[in-house]
């Protein structure tokens, strides 16, 4: 019954994102849906695992890095460079992620904070990074050497494409045996521990998931702008994720996919007040931390479960 | 005549920075008993818990599980040789069904643990068997309901349910009757009964009765050493236990 709801839903998500590029402009598009996946992939961890990572910038980033060198300057095709993204990210979160789930709560947060604090003195040292400028006009290829991309609208339905795999890689993910226990670690880790589990290992591997994910979202983002700079790796951008997830709904499949896109619109239209966003963003942090803490899709859901039980 | 104790422990010692919790405990459990560790607040029965099962790392001594030394093991490798532990606070995962509390347990045995790829209508193959269970300590007909919609004393017979899921030679239940009422209590007791005809139990307990009408043997533990040890009726004429419950005498 969950499944079909949900699968209405993400239906329904699907015809309106299809539908979208006729009312919004693409770029803006791919834009939001780059950083939903980001957030769905850093949501695995803090809704469904209940880690709090305060470094996911650090997955996002170095993979946009990766796959804007190696699609610039080692000439490899579009798909390759996400994916090699993709996989670099995942080896890096297989490293931090040892390192940093010995340590629980807000020492887990702290630990991978100093890491991806790490990551970005590393890439703002390095010579491949292109240091303040970033890795700028990196060529859109052609997708598979077939479909050209250039073109803004065309490459808008490559990202939905690569957004709906990510997404439906975590949602099998969430609804799998494994997703099982890394609740059964959420809701009660001794527990789980005393059923046998090395709860670490599930740990580790929800981690490298979550990392490899949101590897993907950085890579594809760097397509997208053709850029690849210090912003997508900085401590704001871990920040910016939590908040995202928080205003969505934190442990509800489509909340992130809501919370990225409110952010990343205000954002964009606000853009004209220039600082000030950061204090709006600020302000509806605390309005949602003090009043609606199952986020937007959160509070919809429990409304509505309201009202069905009478 | 050794190997009639399933775990023996041996000069086991837990000291907290300065503080010696647990000291110089040499714990006999025989097979097949119900055996209990009781004593005053303080004594040290949930400290020795946790090192039996891991949870805390012992100072010195050592621990035997089955003639083999587990001292050095991790908490879920003492789970998979067959102990299995419940808490004192009831051990459920309050936002999953019943169903899916006592499938935790089961789904290991499948080995599909770490895939990330299958669906969870794979386990639905667990879910007689985790009904079997359930219907055991009489919850099979709140099989969908969560967990955390429990009566207290229910939430006690799911977590037993669970931990029976692993089929465990041993069982160590701490303070299994604490905050219930009669009624729930001689269903417990009738349970723990029950699931003990196969196995070993050790557990710690403060409602004296139960203890009284459960064990075959007591161990009575004060200020991190072993008092007295015997059946209900030896250790309750001891002098000393009784000092030790009235809190009479010198000190």
């Amino acid at each position: 019954m969950t499944w079909n709801r949900d699968m209405l839903a993400f239906l329904a998500f699907l015809a309106l994102a299809i539908a979208a590029p006729a009312a919004v402009y693409p770029v803006f598009l791919m834009k939001v849906l780059c950083f939903a996946l980001f957030a769905c992939a850093f949501n695995l961890l803090v809704g469904y695992v209940g880690l709090l990572s305060f470094g996911h910038a650090m997955f996002f980033g170095g993979a946009a890095y990766i796959s804007g060198h190696v699609v610039k300057v080692w000439g490899w095709p579009t798909e390759l460079g996400i994916l090699a993204g993709t996989a670099c990210a995942a080896l890096l979160g297989l490293v931090t992620g040892a390192i940093a789930i010995r340590r629980q709560g807000i020492y887990f947060a702290m630990v991978t904070l100093a890491l991806a604090q790490m990551v970005f003195f590393f890439c703002l040292q390095a010579n491949f990074t292109g240091g303040e400028d970033g890795i700028q006009a990196i060529p859109r290829r052609p997708l598979l050497g077939l479909l050209d991309i250039k073109n803004d609208l065309t490459f808008y339905y490559v990202v939905l494409a690569v957004f709906c795999a990510g997404f439906l890689v975590i949602y099998r993910t969430i609804h799998s045996p494994f997703g099982q226990v890394l609740k059964a670690i959420r809701e009660n880790e001794p527990r789980a521990v005393s059923l046998g589990y090395r709860v670490d290992q599930y740990k580790l591997l929800a981690f490298v998931l979550s990392a490899a994910l949101a590897g993907t979202a950085g890579a594809t983002k760097a397509i997208v702008f053709q850029l690849a700079s210090l912003t997508d790796v900085q401590w704001q951008m871990s920040g910016e994720v939590v908040l995202m997830t928080l205003v969505g709904g934190m442990g509800t499949v489509f909340g992130p996919i809501v919370g990225a896109g409110v952010i990343i619109t205000m954002q964009n239209y606000l853009a004209g007040f220039g600082e000030w966003v950061l204090v709006i963003q600020g302000l509806i942090f605390v309005v949602v931390v003090l009043a609606f803490r199952r986020g937007v899709v959160g509070e919809l859901m429990a409304w509505w479960r309201r009202r069905a039980g009478g | 005549m050794a190997d009639d104790h399933i775990l023996t422990t041996d000069g086991l010692t837990k000291e907290f920075a300065g503080f010696v919790a647990v000291r110089n405990v040499a714990l006999r459990v025989r097979r097949h008993s119900i055996h209990a560790l009781i004593g005053p607040n303080g004594a040290g029965k949930t400290t020795c818990f946790n090192l039996l099962t891991k949870f805390l790392r012992p100072t010195r001594g050592r621990i035997l599980y089955n003639g083999r030394d587990i001292t050095a093991e991790r908490s879920a490798d003492i789970a998979r040789l067959g102990m299995v532990r419940s808490f004192q606070i009831s051990a459920v995962f309050p936002h999953l069904t019943l169903l899916e509390n006592v499938r935790i347990a089961l789904q290991r045995t499948l080995g599909t643990s770490f895939h990330f790829w299958r669906s969870e209508r794979s386990l639905d193959a667990l879910n007689a068997r985790a009904e079997e269970l359930l219907d055991s300590v009489g919850l099979a007909q709140y099989r969908d309901l969560a967990a955390v919609e429990l009566p207290y004393g229910r939430k006690r017979a799911l977590e037993i349910a669970t931990t029976l899921a692993l089929d465990p030679e041993m069982m160590l239940l701490d303070e299994p009757m604490a905050g219930m009422g009669h009624e729930d209590i001689d269903k417990i007791s009738e349970l723990i009964r029950k699931v003990a005809a196969r196995r070993t139990v050790l557990m710690v307990e403060h409602n004296l009765s139960v203890v009284a009408k459960l064990s075959d043997i007591i161990t009575v533990m004060r200020r991190g050493e072993i008092l007295a040890e015997g059946t209900y009726d030896t250790v309750s004429r001891n002098p000393e236990v009784i000092e030790a419950y009235m809190g009479t005498g010198h000190g």
